[in-house]
């Protein structure tokens, strides 16, 4: 299953409902752009939805922590929601856990934001 | 289940997804469980991305090969590429604070994180992987990552 990315807003904060595969090519380059794209128009606040998301390789790892740190680097904040295991698993395995922001309820999600 | 079986591949993101299917289906077959074939299939994953992408640089005339083989104690995998060879002293540490934003770097760290045994063996003809998963009832188990 290729990865399908669509965006919604909730009170001012951009949620990315991803699924699929995050993975070398395709994958990656969504996820990429898609971050990209939110930033350029002025769309800081940003919650990658992870619920979907049934694999991840380390070239998706490498996108969402450039997805985090770019976001960052530009004044903004990106959160992640509702991981799966195995995402969950790996995030731990690298360290990464507790690098990012990581929430378990949209709605606390939301309201988690500056 | 004896097994011994060997693919010739290009260097394509095509022939990363035909490593991990593969993978994924002789693991199940061999009766590993869920989480280890899991593991075994992204490991492979991992080892095919770093032969196409990083040993051959998706070059046209190099090739990727790919071998599966169950051993009484293991199923062994065998990913080889043809570029010039890893430098093993330049493999940082991901976990390391300063490595732990970088974008890339994590490959090989998947690879002995999920296998029992990592076997990296680069030379100037390319570099060679073996992957190593003991087989149920076998003895073992313990993380024994080697260069």
């Amino acid at each position: 299953m290729s990865m399908k990315l669509s965006t919604r807003q909730v009170d001012g904060v951009t949620i990315v409902d991803c699924s699929g595969r995050i993975t070398l090519g395709e994958g990656s380059v969504m996820l990429r752009d898609t971050v990209r794209d939110l930033l350029s128009k002025g769309n800081k606040k940003i919650i990658l939805n992870l619920g979907e998301v049934n694999y991840i390789d380390s070239s998706g790892i490498g996108e969402l922590v450039s997805a985090f740190t770019t976001t960052k680097n530009q004044g903004g904040e990106l959160k992640l929601l509702h991981l799966t295991k195995k995402v969950h698993d790996l995030l731990q395995i690298t360290k990464l856990y507790t690098v990012f922001d990581v929430k378990d309820d949209e709605a606390a999600a939301v309201k988690a934001f500056k | 289940m004896e097994l011994q079986v060997s693919y010739t591949l290009d260097s394509t993101l095509e022939t990363v997804d035909h490593a991990e299917e593969q993978a994924n289906r002789i693991a199940t077959e061999l009766g590993f469980g869920d989480d280890e074939v899991m593991q075994i299939s992204m490991a492979v994953r991992e080892g095919a991305v770093n032969a196409v992408l990083h040993g051959n640089n998706y070059a046209p005339d190099k090739k990727v090969t790919l071998a599966f083989e169950r051993t009484p104690e293991d199923l062994v995998i065998t990913i080889r590429d043809q570029g010039h060879g890893i430098n093993l002293d330049c493999i940082p540490n991901p976990l390391a604070p300063e490595n732990l934003l970088k974008t890339s770097g994590r490959g090989i760290f998947l690879m002995r994180s999920f296998m029992d045994v990592v076997e990296i063996r680069p030379s100037q003809t390319g570099t060679e992987v073996k992957l190593f998963k003991h087989v149920h009832g076998s003895s073992g188990g313990g993380k024994e990552g080697s260069q």
